[in-house]
């Protein structure tokens, strides 16, 4: 028996030792351990990113332009759909039960356990009534997600649009993460880094559900997101949407700067597009369609589009030659079409009044002037050296490069020099007489409209500009870049300006003048018709201005393609802009009229596009 | 001076107070466990808390109720009790319907009841009134053994055909009873060898546990024996062969048969030639070589062939089912990277890479998962713990069957090592005073009922928390008196309270 009985410390000894077996794996996992732990925050806690709302965009009299509207999706997980009173919830959401049973089909067909929508872009009227009583109905809840919304749907192309961040961009900024939009286009691409903001980030506790549970340590590692920068940019709202208004059913654009600042008033390139088509899901539908319409609305002609000028340029030469003192303002050329063909006019007797007509042969003497200056006895050498003193005369126009405008894709247009023709026609193989279609504007010289603007701002300021922009005033910021506050000279005296800006005055206001369709009775406007050759149809239309002649308060550009002469179309509606900016109304409803009810889109751009 | 109408008397209350603090610590980790803010009252009934509430309450009026039952009872229908809970084990297969895949529960009118609890404490009567009465007090005759085990296997046969693999583990628990009343010790060590080999051979292959053991044979024999020479000869013809068969990339199980050919040979020529210099040792080695190889043989064919798919994978998780996988997938992955597109092989490996992955997956989210979220809830509460209804892990349902089987993570989560090692010591001390308590018994049915009770609530002790912690495979069954749950609580209060009964009246019996 004895020997028995001593067994119950081998049983004791089985207990204890397989009890301090699982002290010592207690005492490794609980104590020794930290991986157990961590892998438990790892389950329940889940780092959500805030998104901060994206700067909103004034104008200059601070009228809302852009902003963000919440958006509400309402999502539905099918598996977790219990039995719901079908009846009421359609009800609730205006919509058939056939309506029903094809959603969740649909959504059943996608996932059984991930949220797919179930009914888009909720009104936050609509979601208040839903939200309040969404709780009965298991499986369903709503997402909130926020839309950017351009108000009075104006000026697409200087906004631009967002989008969704692509690949390329993911890997270049570590700032995006998939999914997230970014400025795509216009003002929201040049602006993206000061709209965008600064992202937030949440942790909370989720169950093994992937239910959200609440805050992890009360929220006390939550980082609060800063919100994008607001913008007050230099366009007029009203002025923009009734030049839009102008340019319905024309090709072309318009741009229109405050001469003193540089500050862009208007800014149309036609046909444009809604800019609301280009939000939220609406833009996989609508992109492709707007991409491919023959009229290429995403594309912004004002500063995209290179033409030649015509005659405008006219007024280039003009300073030039006064500058360079090839001519005095009483200089005076008879009108020898057999030089370069030409409408009749009478004799110009002064730079006045070769402005004010506009003639060709005027101008092929004044350039031959510029460019064959005596100063080598061999014409070609000659003509190297004149063309490359008037290139960089040229350039001082803000012509030939870019702008440095601050909505991207801006083109530089094109100024020959020296080494272009080398190239083209060999070295010492051209001379005046090979170039001389440049005098009146013409040949291998390319304008984008925002330099024609800007020619109507050097005009108006009597020889300097400020690079034209947008950007007016940035949230907690005092300045705007440098660039734009920077006074850049065409090195021509101020006093030869007035010789062609009176000119200027006559081609609007005097009888002979080829802009008389521009006159405004109350207001003296400066301007100057260009037509651009068209060697695929009729002819672009050009006119620049500028008013009041005294003190000018702003300038334009109004091109219109295929309408032919510059005086017929461009002048009436820059005159229409001018007037209704300078006193916010129209005197002559008739000329306001005959434009709004012109379609000068080509015939033969209808038949492709029907 | 004993006093018949007083039922309190002579108990022992070190028992109860354990008890009593066992089922405290459950039902406050149950209300841990199940808690969620919409309904805090502890007293809702409608919640498991509440539940267990009145389970706790019922069983303390059963227990009063066993205490007041004259203990000769439980003597005299011990076999009449055990006759009624097989009766019951063999009418729930016939009347329950599945839970969670087993057929274990009987309902009657919105009242579950599990009979194979309740047969744990029957068998522990039956098996104390048939040894309590054997002929010798001594030892165990052949015959007794024979019958006891007959009596335990009966009622864990018809646990077995429930489906409940769980419940019908428990009965090895009587293995320790046994042993207490003089089964050879070698039994048990025989059985914790099985169990060891058994590992070893699913950890590191037959293979080479096999070859492991014939050279440990080899150079056993040898060095005994013989001498140093005929021990390098042997060994290096025994490597020699090996490397032959590895060479020509012979199958293991050649291999196998041809050691344990030699081997039988070896054994036979020794048995029947006294010429050759016999010893009994020497047979004994071959004995064993012959029976370890045997027996890895087979394990494989139990392994793939007997146990489950649900089993086996239960047991591969704790055997480092996982690491395994994923060093096969990074080998997979490094052959598949410097293997042209245009080899032969190339589509093989990565289709098995992709089956490989696949099964990761499986296992992840399927077995692995109730170990690891166990073991993340138990790590995660360190020292101290994360606090009452703190646990996230709990509290967020990533640990299943949390109030049952799973109720030690909320222990572990919420009152950390602190809590794990409270429950811990607890149940050491309550598994110590039943051997006590059996000890001084005077008659041997009082005996071997105390230590039926120590041994079940152990081997319950043992699986449950061993799971927990990712020591033992995950066998669903409770931990006993702090699982929430009726039928076991109750079951585990009828068996604990009937060895207190019989204990308080250990002085006037003499059986």
């Amino acid at each position: 028996m004895k020997h028995l009985e001593d067994r119950k410390y081998i049983i004791g000894a089985i207990f204890v030792v397989f009890a301090l077996i699982f002290i010592i794996r207690l005492f490794y996992i609980q104590i020794l351990s930290d991986e157990y732990a961590i892998f438990s925050e790892d389950n329940v806690v889940r780092e959500e990113t805030v998104y901060p709302p994206r700067g909103l965009i004034y104008d200059r009299k601070n009228k809302l332009l852009v902003y963000n509207e919440a958006s509400y999706d309402l999502m539905v997980v099918p598996k977790q759909v219990k039995s719901i009173d079908t009846n009421a919830f359609c009800a609730l959401l205006d919509i058939t039960k056939d309506d029903f049973i094809e959603r969740m089909n649909k959504a059943k067909e996608y996932s059984f356990y991930k949220p797919s929508i179930f009914e888009k872009e909720i009104s936050a009227i609509e979601f208040a009534s839903i939200q309040e009583k969404l709780f009965a109905y298991d499986g369903f809840f709503i997402q909130t997600r926020t839309l950017r919304k351009y108000s009075d749907s104006i000026a697409a192309h200087v906004l631009g649009y967002i989008g969704e961040v692509t690949p390329k961009t993911l890997e270049k900024d570590s700032f995006y993460t998939m999914g997230d939009y970014i400025g795509k286009s216009g003002l929201e691409l040049q602006y993206e880094k000061l709209l965008r903001g600064k992202k937030g980030k949440r942790y909370v506790l989720v169950d093994v559900h992937n239910r959200i549970k609440g805050k992890y340590k009360n929220g006390e590692k939550d980082i609060s997101p800063q919100a994008g920068k607001n913008l007050q940019i230099t366009l007029d709202a009203d002025l923009q949407k009734y030049a839009e208004k102008l340019m319905r059913k024309k090709l072309g654009s318009v741009v229109a700067i405050e001469p003193k600042t540089g500050e862009i008033l208007t800014m149309v390139s036609s046909p444009g597009y809604n800019p609301n088509l280009l939000i939220g899901r609406a833009i996989k539908k609508n992109y492709p369609k707007l991409a491919k319409d023959s009229l290429h609305p995403l594309f912004n002609r004002a500063i995209m589009s290179l033409y030649p000028p015509g005659s405008i340029f006219k007024l280039v030469q003009s300073a030039i030659a006064l500058q360079e003192g090839v001519i005095t303002p009483n200089t005076g050329f008879a009108c020898n079409k057999s030089l370069v063909g030409c409408h009749n006019h009478p004799y110009a007797r002064n730079v006045r009044e070769a402005v004010k007509m506009s003639c060709n042969p005027y101008y092929y003497q004044v350039f031959k002037r510029l460019i064959q200056r005596g100063e080598n006895k061999n014409i070609f050498i000659d003509s190297r050296i004149g063309l490359a003193k008037w290139h960089d005369a040229v350039l001082k126009f803000g012509l030939g490069h870019k702008l440095g405008i601050d909505i991207p894709g801006e083109k530089s247009g094109f100024i020959p020099d020296v080494a272009f023709y080398d190239r083209w026609y060999g070295e010492k193989r051209w001379a005046f007489s090979t170039i001389y279609s440049l005098s009146i504007g013409q040949g291998e010289i390319g304008v984008v409209p925002v330099q024609m603007a800007n020619l109507a701002v050097i005009m108006a300021n009597r020889g300097y500009y400020y690079t034209p922009h947008f950007i007016k005033q940035i949230e907690q910021l005092d300045t705007i870049p440098q660039k734009y506050t920077f006074k850049h000279s065409t090195g021509v005296d101020a006093q030869n300006f007035e010789y062609i800006i009176e000119g200027m005055e006559a081609v609007v206001n005097e009888a002979g003048g080829t802009a008389r369709r521009a006159k405004i009775d109350s207001i003296t406007v400066c301007g100057k018709t260009g037509t651009a050759q068209n060697p695929h149809g009729e002819d672009h239309s050009v006119f620049i201005a500028f008013a009041p002649k005294e003190n000018p308060q702003i300038a334009v550009a109004v091109f219109v393609e295929n309408s032919g002469f510059g005086g017929t179309w461009a002048a009436p509606i820059a005159s229409l802009i001018i007037e209704k900016y300078l006193t916010g109304k129209i005197s002559n409803p008739q000329k306001e009229k005959r434009i709004l009810e012109a379609d000068l889109i080509p015939k033969s751009e209808h038949a492709q596009r029907k | 001076m004993r006093n018949e109408n007083n039922i309190w008397y002579n108990i022992d209350w070190t028992t109860i107070i354990l008890y009593l603090l066992l089922m405290l610590i459950g039902w406050i980790n149950i209300y841990a466990a199940v808690y969620d803010e919409s309904h805090q009252s502890i007293f809702d009934f409608t919640q498991r808390y509440g539940k267990q509430l009145i389970w706790i309450v019922s069983a303390l009026f059963l227990a009063t109720v066993i205490l007041l039952i004259d203990s000769s009872f439980y003597t005299t229908f011990a076999y009449v009790i055990y006759g009624i809970v097989i009766l019951m084990l063999i009418g729930v297969l016939f009347t329950a319907s599945e839970v969670k895949g087993a057929k274990s529960w009987f309902s009657i009118g919105g009242f579950a009841l599990q009979p194979s609890e309740f047969s744990k404490f029957a068998t522990a009567l039956a098996l104390a009134k048939y040894l309590g009465n054997r002929s010798s007090q001594r030892m165990i005759t052949f015959k007794d053994q024979v019958i006891s085990a007959a009596i335990i296997a009966l009622p864990a046969l018809f646990i077995l055909l429930q489906n409940d693999t769980g419940s019908t583990l428990v009965y090895t628990a009587f293995i320790l009873v046994l042993y207490r009343e003089g089964i050879s010790g070698n039994i048990l060590l025989l059985g914790f060898l099985t169990v060891i080999v058994f590992i070893v051979t699913l950890l590191f292959g037959p293979f080479s546990i096999g070859v492991m053991t014939v050279f440990l044979a080899i150079a056993f024999v040898t060095l005994t024996y013989h001498g140093l020479k005929e021990f390098f000869i042997a060994e290096s013809a025994a490597g020699v062969l090996l490397w032959i068969a590895s060479y020509f990339n012979l199958p293991q199980k050649y291999l196998f048969f041809t050691a344990l050919a030699l081997v039988m040979i070896y054994f036979f020529v020794h048995l029947f030639n006294n010429k050759l210099n016999y010893r009994k040792e020497k047979r004994w080695v071959a004995f064993i070589v012959m029976t370890v190889l045997l027996f890895i043989t087979s394990i494989d064919y139990v392994f793939y062939n007997v146990l489950k798919d649900h089993q086996r994978t239960r047991i591969s998780v704790l055997l480092g089912e996982e690491d395994k996988i994923k060093s096969q997938i990074k080998d997979l992955q490094m052959r598949l990277d410097t293997l042209p597109t245009t080899d032969a092989n190339y589509t093989y490996y990565k289709q098995t890479l992709a089956e490989q992955k696949q099964s990761l997956k499986d296992l992840q989210k399927g077995a692995l998962w109730n170990v690891k979220q166990s073991l993340i809830a138990i790590g995660s509460g360190g020292f101290s713990g994360k606090g009452f209804l703190k646990g996230t892990q709990t509290k967020f349902n990533f640990v299943p069957e949390q109030s049952t089987d799973f109720i030690f993570c909320t222990v572990g989560e919420e009152w950390g090592f602190i809590g794990t090692f409270i429950v811990i010591i607890l149940y050491v001390m309550l598994f110590l005073r039943l051997i006590f308590l059996a000890e001084r018994q005077r008659s041997t049915f009082s005996r071997i009922y105390g230590y039926s009770v120590a041994s079940i609530l152990f081997f319950h002790f043992f699986i449950n928390i061993g799971m927990t912690i990712g020591l033992a495979p995950v066998i669903g069954i409770p931990l006993p008196f702090i699982s929430y749950g009726g039928s076991s609580l109750w079951a585990f209060t009828i068996l604990l309270f009937i060895f207190i009964k019989l204990d308080s009246e250990r002085l006037f019996v003499l059986r």
